[in-house]
């Protein structure tokens, strides 16, 4: 084996999350009226753009959970297998040469030099104080003043180019696909699609995706013989770090969720239906827990979780394991913090429901709790569940960043956007100003969270009884589809 | 009124008293004072003797629940859990580790975060409300669309941007307030309004979104086809009738938004340089004082709860069928 494969706690965490969602898809494919509401989704503009943009987040991010320990070639007369102790990710297989290629130091986005003035050594032994040329960035230019400019617009527009053709490749497979299912002619498909008449989004996807491989390409283009983002203070790759960021936030944002929900949906159904003492026991707990505000409640329990590491540093073997577990712990504690909403409405629901008819019915009938509670309520609430599921997401995401800024979000060590603008803090106060990281870090950040708001906007609309019976949302139901395509 | 008072006062007890346990659990059951100060000390210097000493200088050195060495009340009283824990409802918070007294700490620094905060939140009151009710106002038009669209963009953008972005441009590029610093008196002004200003822009899109929900659902509603039929016009019907009801879960989203005011005030306050309660609890986060953390949740809870009583009794304000009872 060339490698040795390591799984994270939140690796088996995301594993588990993944699964889930795929035995969902399955559950609702077979199921007309489970499928219903999805398809309002799938026909909102708004809600697949973001959707389609998240996905590209959570590719990368999926990448991002694949870790192993690369084996270290060793001498072949010894039997003994070695691994590496560092822990890589498949997403540091695929980016390797932006993470192996390390500037001394600061350097801006496309620089062929090093941000700061430095003695420079001549061949002919004099000295003078200059930029120093990048060890990585655009070596391969005899004179970066004059063909730089020329060299950047060639490999974006090769890029670019490159993108756009991979891009129509792809608008034609999906046209296909749509002529497949409507059973007409590819061409007429193809128009349709251009005019909006798919009942899907199919033209808002495609267009957002021609954004994607155009920026995309572009920036492959440029990332072999430049930093595309430039470097960060200890001549890391910013647009390497980024990426690594992903996964930090898809974790939080997701993880949280699926760690609380056990809690919230025991909890909240329990005080809804079984009322009485139980309901005023989980009432108090989470007036409770709802007292304290958060985000010293967060603060009070990673600092004991930091006093704990420290003091059980056996425990942990290595830096990545430690940071993860970190990571870990504070979507457990931001979950514990967050649940209390969602439990409430559980609750409300609950109480609602447990009026009704056909439950009083299962009652009378001698049902079970557990089977009334499982067969009747729950699938009931789910619906309020999904939607604070994916409303949450965003929120958890912001969260992140002002924790870590604080100094109680994930290890210093470990890549999040939180821990990039934190830095990036200290950088703009210099001059000039280092302001390419929080850009990056401002430009991913603002597309995650937005697409993310978008795509909740849609579930939202979709699975709220409330938002589709009013007449607001008659009016943005899509046009019928015409002849030819529908 | 007052009776009612008196009995919401009566159920905030149970509440912070549970406060009061869970924040005794996590500071002294889950990791002990040895831990705490072995922590505190480093590695090198941790000998027993040292721990020993950390912990009478904090009085961490008693029995956690139950002292049986003493005699009489003190076998209860002269513990960790009373002297540290219960005596917080008498406001006495003990000493931080520098040495000063977190109590009179705090009284100080509670002018400089209101000073922010209020300003912060009444005029953001008022932005989000005004605007929200023009988006009303002009629902199903463009106006209305691309204010949603500018209400959904700026809600996903991070605070702490909203933060370095308003301290660049304004403050570091066109010198019109200074970065950072505090001054008392009408000097402050200066100091207080970029954070205040920041504070509601940062907040625009979400509330604005959200109250512009809240006065689409009350213009659907029966009543104000009435209002309308009556002949009233467009802009009565929405100051005098959707105005007011949309009040109630207006009201109700304020009170959320409290524990947030916090949390807003962390960051502003540090990255402005604001000697207020925030900046006070981030640095002592960083710096692990667990005696103000400790604090800190305490007084963060008990505000909490004041909020909670606030809310009701504007309820009735809004709302003449909510009866105190």
């Amino acid at each position: 084996m060339p490698f040795q494969a390591v799984i994270l706690w939140t690796d088996w965490l995301i594993y588990l999350l993944v699964a889930v969602i795929a035995v969902t898809i399955v559950y609702v494919r077979g199921r007309e009226h489970l499928l219903a509401p999805w398809r309002r989704v799938g026909h909102s503009a708004s809600g697949m753009v973001g959707l389609t943009v998240l996905m590209l987040f959570v590719i990368v991010g999926l990448l991002d959970s694949l870790h192993y320990r690369p084996r270290i070639a060793g001498n072949a007369a010894s039997a003994k297998v070695v691994y590496a102790s560092e822990v890589k990710s498949a997403l540091d297989a695929v980016l390797e040469p932006l993470r192996s290629r390390r500037e001394k130091t600061y350097s801006a986005p496309l620089a062929t030099e090093l941000f700061a003035k430095e003695m420079i050594e001549h061949a002919d032994g004099s000295q003078s104080r200059d930029y120093p040329r990048l060890k990585f960035g655009g070596t391969q230019l005899k004179e970066p003043a004059t063909d730089r400019a020329a060299s950047i617009a060639r490999a974006v527009i090769g890029g670019a180019a490159t993108g756009v053709v991979v891009w129509l490749f792809l608008a034609l497979f999906i046209a296909a696909a749509v002529a497949q299912s409507a059973r007409t002619h590819i061409h007429l498909a193809w128009s349709a699609l251009w005019r909006g008449e798919t009942p899907a989004p199919w033209r808002a996807v495609l267009l957002t995706m021609l954004a994607v491989f155009l920026a995309g390409g572009a920036a492959v283009a440029l990332a072999v013989n430049y930093h595309v983002l430039g470097t960060d203070k200890v001549g890391q790759d910013v647009l390497y770090l980024t990426l690594k960021s992903i996964r930090t936030a898809l974790v939080i944002g997701t993880l949280t969720t699926l760690v609380m929900l056990p809690f919230a949906l025991a909890l909240g159904i329990a005080a809804g239906y079984f009322g009485g003492w139980v309901d005023d026991a989980i009432q108090y707990l989470y007036t409770t827990l709802n007292s304290i505000p958060g985000v010293l409640l967060i603060a009070a329990a990673v600092l004991m979780m930091q006093v704990y590491i420290d003091t059980h540093p056996d425990l942990f073997p290595t830096a990545a394991q430690r940071a993860d577990l970190r990571l870990l712990f504070l979507c457990i504690i931001l979950g514990v913090t967050s649940w209390t909403g969602l439990c409430r409405l559980l609750r409300g629901e609950a109480l609602k429901l447990k009026e009704l008819e056909y439950i009083q019915a299962a009652h009378a009938f001698g049902v079970r709790h557990h089977r009334i509670i499982s067969r009747h309520i729950l699938p009931n609430v789910m619906h309020i569940v999904l939607i604070s599921v994916v409303m949450e997401f965003s929120g958890l995401v912001l969260a992140e960043a002002v924790l870590s800024y604080v100094g109680v979000g994930v290890d210093p060590s470990m890549n999040s956007f939180g821990t990039m603008i934190n830095n990036a803090r200290l950088e703009m106060a210099r001059e000039p100003m280092v302001w390419w990281s929080l850009a990056a870090a401002f430009v991913f950040m603002v597309t995650l969270v937005l697409a993310a708001n978008l795509f909740a906007d849609a579930v939202r609309d979709a699975f709220d009884p409330r938002v589709r019976t009013s007449a607001r949302s008659l009016k943005r139901l899509p046009p019928l589809a015409k002849a030819g395509v529908a | 009124m007052i009776a009612y008072i008196i009995r919401r006062l009566g159920y905030a007890i149970p509440i912070l008293i549970g406060v009061n346990i869970i924040t005794f659990g996590l500071f002294f059951l889950v990791n002990t004072p040895d831990d705490m100060a072995r922590m505190q000390l480093g590695v090198k210097r941790v000998t027993p003797e040292a721990i020993a000493s950390w912990k009478q200088e904090r009085g961490y050195d008693k029995p956690l629940l139950f002292n049986a060495a003493a005699s009489g009340l003190d076998k209860v009283s002269n513990t960790i859990f009373f002297e540290k824990s219960l005596r917080m409802f008498v406001f006495d918070f003990g000493r931080a580790d520098d040495g000063r007294d977190i109590a009179r700490e705090i009284r100080m620094r509670m002018g400089p975060s209101l000073a922010v905060a209020v300003p912060a939140f009444l005029v953001g009151l008022f932005v989000y409300i005004t605007f929200a009710l023009a988006f009303a106002f002009f629902r199903a038009t463009y106006i209305d669309f691309w204010g949603v669209v500018i209400c959904v963009a700026a809600m996903s953008i991070s605070s702490m941007f909203y933060i370095i972005g308003g301290q660049y441009l304004i403050a570091k590029l066109w010198h019109l307030v200074p970065i950072s610093g505090y001054s008392g008196g009408t000097d402050a002004l200066r100091f207080v309004l970029l954070p205040a200003a920041i504070g509601v822009i940062a907040g625009f899109g979400g509330s604005t979104r959200l109250y512009r929900a809240f006065f689409l659902e009350e213009i659907s509603k029966d009543y104000v086809r009435t209002a309308r039929a009556k002949g009233l016009s467009e802009t009565v019907v929405l100051f005098r009738h959707v105005l007011k009801n949309a009040m109630i879960p207006i009201l109700t989203g304020v009170v959320v938004a409290i524990p947030f005011l916090f949390i807003g005030g962390l960051i502003t306050e540090s990255f402005f340089g604001i000697p207020g309660l925030g900046s006070y609890t981030i640095d002592a986060i960083n710096s692990q004082d667990f005696a103000v953390v400790r604090s800190m949740v305490f007084i963060g809870s008990l505000l909490y709860i004041a909020g909670l009583l606030l809310t009701d009794i504007s309820y009735t304000l809004v709302d003449p069928r909510v009866r105190l009872s």
